[in-house]
């Protein structure tokens, strides 16, 4: 029998043109760009290693001289530390040697480095200190006359701190921190950043899909009603809720909220929230959704994210951060570091804990995301010349007064072919 | 009121996970007081006394309504697990309070014969003697790990 074996070497082996970006701007996301390696590779390149700001971790993992923390810039590992001068610093955690881990664990406390593979020192700013037997054993071995320490050492990255957040950049020509995130995103980091943080909680999602699908996921206020159906489910009553989204110039920061109408703050939120008709579809402890106004201002809910891989959320009284690692073309790392202010009261402490149950990997308004990146992933595995549509909201990516938009899906892929040229 | 044995926690251990892997999940809560603590987390998180949890309920009422929740609002791909238990360590035995800490192995078994190591680590519990049957006061589910794997949709 003649079987006829047709080429099916991976998703872009049926596709047209593969790295044409298809027509509709930036109505239309083509499948390969969630599956190409040479993507994912120029992705490193242009993206991580290029002119953008990259979360690294909060300033208060970081607190006092000698702590450090691990994490990575796309697939680079790096080193945070705060050094002796009270200066927070970042470097690529590569020995100069052989390129072994400096750091091998996630964070903890340390004077300075030293490799494990020859034993080569690193202070805490990345300056290579002193190599083992650099003299030789006994006038013989030893590095040669001309080699100089200060010519080596891991590659460091530049720092910008801004309301507690430490970001880090390879690049000597990315703006300066508070235009990078404009105007309107950094305020809105601020509102919620307004005070010495606690660390409460780490953990990590494994997502089984494309870094940029989670990415998007977050960007999407379409989807949050719609996927996420615990609100509604138990008609949680969110009141005459107004809302909006902002897309910062760039296209690659931005933020949706809600607001809980002033003239109804005066009634007891959860007593109201909690209207159901079916006895059956109601919640026994409405303790989890005792929003407390914290900031003042009756948003309870801020979602919002800085390219190319930052989230700060606040739903209610729930707070953390997430950033988003690419691990391979289908793989993503998403850390959560959930916070708290050091002035939290026993009671807000407690409402915390409660309302972390709304996010997180087990999160009842969460979880699902954790998921449908992954559903895409699949959905599209034969489809690389093939595209997706993202047209709700016409084609603009700016700020709308409704959230039934994907603005800041297509603000996303601006700022991101801007940076790939793609 | 008979005391807390050996026989007795290895009992309502052997039950608690009978429940959730055969889906039985609305009898899940009955197996804690009304003013349980429940809470998955971490090792990791627990080294660093970082209190919040992936899952965290502070009574049994929190319980029944993250079952009610994956029944009728969470989106989740069908799934089950399978939990495969150590022997408990006794570490505290008062007659009608007791402490413990059982390791746990848990596979979780995807619609599609998928099969993976879902989570490993020890369940830290104290126990209270409830009429004829013993219940979980405070039942502490410590992750070896600190990743997890898309979601955690069912309890551990």
């Amino acid at each position: 029998m003649n079987v006829n074996v047709s080429n099916s070497g991976g998703g872009l082996s049926n596709a047209a043109q593969p790295m044409e970006w298809p027509e509709g701007e930036l109505t239309r996301i083509p499948f390969w760009i969630y599956q190409n390696p040479e993507i994912y590779a120029l992705e490193q390149q242009r993206i991580y290693e290029g002119p953008v700001w990259n979360f690294l971790c909060l300033e208060a993992e970081v607190k006092k001289p000698g702590d450090y923390r691990t994490t990575f810039i796309g697939s680079m590992p790096v080193i945070v530390a705060r050094d002796f001068d009270d200066e927070i610093y970042a470097f690529e955690n590569r020995c100069a040697h052989r390129g072994a881990l400096i750091a091998l664990d996630g964070g903890g406390h340390a004077r300075d480095f030293t490799c494990v593979y020859h034993a080569w020192n690193y202070d805490l700013k990345g300056n290579l200190k002193a190599v083992a037997f650099e003299d030789g054993v006994a006038g013989k071995g030893g590095m040669p006359k001309t080699f100089c320490r200060s010519d080596h050492g891991p590659r460091k990255l530049r720092i910008a701190l801004f309301s507690g957040l430490v970001f880090g950049s390879l690049s000597d020509d990315v703006p300066p921190i508070e235009e990078y995130l404009g105007e309107e995103i950094a305020a809105k980091i601020a509102r919620v950043l307004c005070k010495p943080v606690v660390v409460t909680g780490r953990s990590t999602q494994t997502l089984n899909n494309n870094w940029k699908l989670y990415f998007e996921n977050v960007k999407d206020t379409y989807h949050a009603s719609l996927l996420h159906t615990f609100f509604t489910t138990f008609r949680i009553n969110r009141l005459s809720q107004k809302g909006g989204m902002v897309v910062d110039p760039s296209g690659g920061n931005h933020a949706s909220f809600s607001f809980i109408d002033k003239s109804s703050q005066e009634h007891d939120y959860s007593a109201l929230g909690l209207r159901s008709e079916n006895e059956d579809f109601k919640l026994k402890d409405t303790s989890l959704l005792a929003n407390i106004d914290e900031f003042g201002d009756g948003c309870h809910m801020q979602i919002l994210t800085v390219f190319p891989g930052f989230v700060l959320q606040q739903i209610q009284n729930t707070l953390a951060v997430r950033q988003i690692l690419p691990k391979g073309q289908y793989q993503t790392a998403l850390n959560w570091t959930t916070f708290g202010f050091e002035d939290d009261t026993p009671e807000m402490k407690r409402a915390r804990l409660r309302q972390n149950n709304l996010a997180g990997p087990a999160g009842y308004v969460s979880m699902e995301d954790g998921a449908v990146g992954g559903f895409v992933q699949r959905g599209v595995a034969s489809a690389g010349g093939e595209r997706a549509v993202v047209e709700m909201g016409g084609t603009s990516t700016r700020n709308e007064g409704t959230r039934a938009t994907e603005a800041s899906v297509r603000g996303f892929w601006k700022c991101y072919r801007t940076h790939m040229g793609v | 009121m008979g005391a807390i044995t050996l026989d007795r926690i290895m009992a309502v251990q052997a039950a608690y996970i009978r429940c959730i892997d055969s889906d039985a999940l609305e009898a899940w809560p009955d197996f804690f007081v009304e003013d349980c603590l429940y809470k998955v987390t971490t090792a990791e998180n627990e080294r660093n006394g970082f209190e919040a949890g992936i899952i965290y309920a502070d009574s049994r009422n929190m319980l029944s309504d993250r079952v009610l929740a994956l029944r009728k609002a969470n989106v989740y791909e069908k799934q089950s697990y399978r939990h495969i238990l150590g022997l408990p360590s006794i570490l505290k035995n008062g007659g009608d309070e007791a402490e413990s800490e059982t390791p746990f192995l848990v596979l979780r078994i995807m619609h599609d014969g998928q099969t993976d190591i879902f989570a490993s680590g020890v369940y830290v519990d104290t126990y209270r003697a409830h009429g004829t049957d013993i219940k979980f006061a405070r039942r502490l589910v410590v992750c070896d790990s600190s990743r997890f794997d898309t979601l955690m949709a069912l309890p551990l």
